[in-house]
């Protein structure tokens, strides 16, 4: 199956890096590789929040933001 | 089974399985939040409203909520209090964030120090202290957000605190069998009126801790994640953590446990009622002992400073 390549900024790391999925991957696919708990985070793509149901696309630009407080 | 709220694009799954777009969360909770103070009775017909504003997403929410409200209803009036702890490279980001949604919605803000409250930074303190970082700045935050709301009469302190932090102390509490402390926690804390303690309310108490960054990103409230230094030493992240994994399996294990504790909470508040608040022999400010915690710690602090010199 063909692969798709996702730019991915984590907040609470403050890291960018890419990651490859297979085509019609979800934000939960995503998630579940980069061993995120979904309930800790809110994802965006181009300023919009999206589900973990949504289907990346190849070259996506997501934000992974965490929910958790700083203090 | 698995709904959308119109055929607008959804931004956020709720653990019942509804889908909302941006509009009809937004509605969802700001509703959420005016029914909570309904319900527990938080804000009355004219108050003089303080909001503990940290600069975070929580006490920004709570902010933008009550400001609107305040603008609807002139009789509530609104205030922020800051603590500026003196925990360098993170409070005086979130200052700095609070000051400007201040500036920029003419709210009147006042920020107080540790260093000019009791003469040294939180990062000093812990230089000398062999403590827990979050206790004594827990403390020390709680007893200058009640000092300084009474000196400026204020009616109520409503916090940022939400679903999320209440279902974490409930369980910390019970982990660590001090119930005396839950018959402390609820949507409305110090509900026996005393001249020396500001109520504190809670008006995101219903709201999950995702729910509210939801919101605070789409109304542009979420900066730049900020994270205080010393939160990985506490017991509360390793209990959050828990209860994000349950809540991952087992959807609504945080509502249902607030809710079951709200059933029994009237019966701790009578149980525990006659420790509730006392007078500090030693500041005359409010406290659960002869001596409250914040004078002991004063004293720690002037032994530890004299014992160096």
């Amino acid at each position: 199956m063909s692969k798709i390549s996702i730019h991915v900024f984590i907040d609470r790391q403050n890291k960018n890096t890419n990651i490859e999925l297979y085509k019609n991957s979800t934000v939960a696919d995503l998630l579940k590789k980069l061993d995120i708990n979904p309930v800790t985070v809110i994802v965006s793509r181009n300023n919009e929040l999206i589900l973990e149901e949504e289907k990346l696309g190849n070259n996506d630009g997501i934000k992974i933001l965490s929910v958790i407080s700083g203090g | 089974m698995k709904m959308n709220c119109c055929s607008e694009k959804p931004v956020i799954g709720l653990p019942s399985g509804e889908k909302l777009c941006k509009s009809h969360f937004t509605d969802y909770f700001e509703n959420k939040v005016f029914k909570t103070i309904r319900q527990f009775d938080l804000i009355g017909r004219e108050e003089n409203l303080g909001v503990a504003l940290s600069g975070g997403k929580d006490s920004l929410t709570v902010l933008h909520i009550l400001n609107h409200l305040s603008k609807q209803n002139p009789k509530i009036r609104i205030n922020a209090i800051a603590i500026d702890e003196g925990i360098a490279g993170y409070r005086d980001k979130t200052l700095a964030k609070a000051i400007d949604f201040c500036t920029k919605n003419n709210i009147e803000l006042h920020i107080f120090s540790y260093k000019e409250e009791f003469g040294l930074p939180l990062d000093e303190m812990l230089k000398i202290l062999d403590v827990k970082p979050c206790t004594i700045c827990g403390i020390f935050r709680r007893y200058l957000l009640n000092k300084k709301s009474r000196e400026l009469k204020l009616t109520k302190l409503a916090t940022g605190h939400n679903l999320d932090d209440e279902c974490q102390s409930i369980i910390m509490n019970q982990l660590k069998n001090n119930i005396e402390a839950s018959a402390r926690l609820g949507p409305k804390v110090g509900i026996i009126q005393n001249d020396k303690f500001v109520q504190r309310i809670k008006p995101l108490y219903l709201c999950m801790e995702k729910e509210v960054t939801a919101y605070a990103f789409i109304n542009g409230l979420l900066d730049d994640f900020t994270e205080c230094p010393n939160v990985v030493h506490s017991f509360r992240a390793q209990v959050r953590d828990i209860l994000n994994d349950m809540e991952q399996k087992f959807p609504g294990t945080k509502y249902s446990t607030v809710n079951s504790f709200l059933q029994i909470l009237p019966l701790l508040k009578q149980k525990f009622k006659g420790g509730m608040i006392k007078v500090c022999l030693k500041c005359n400010e409010a406290s659960a002992n002869d001596v409250c915690n914040a004078c002991v710690y004063l004293e720690r602090l002037k032994k530890s400073i004299v014992k160096v010199e």
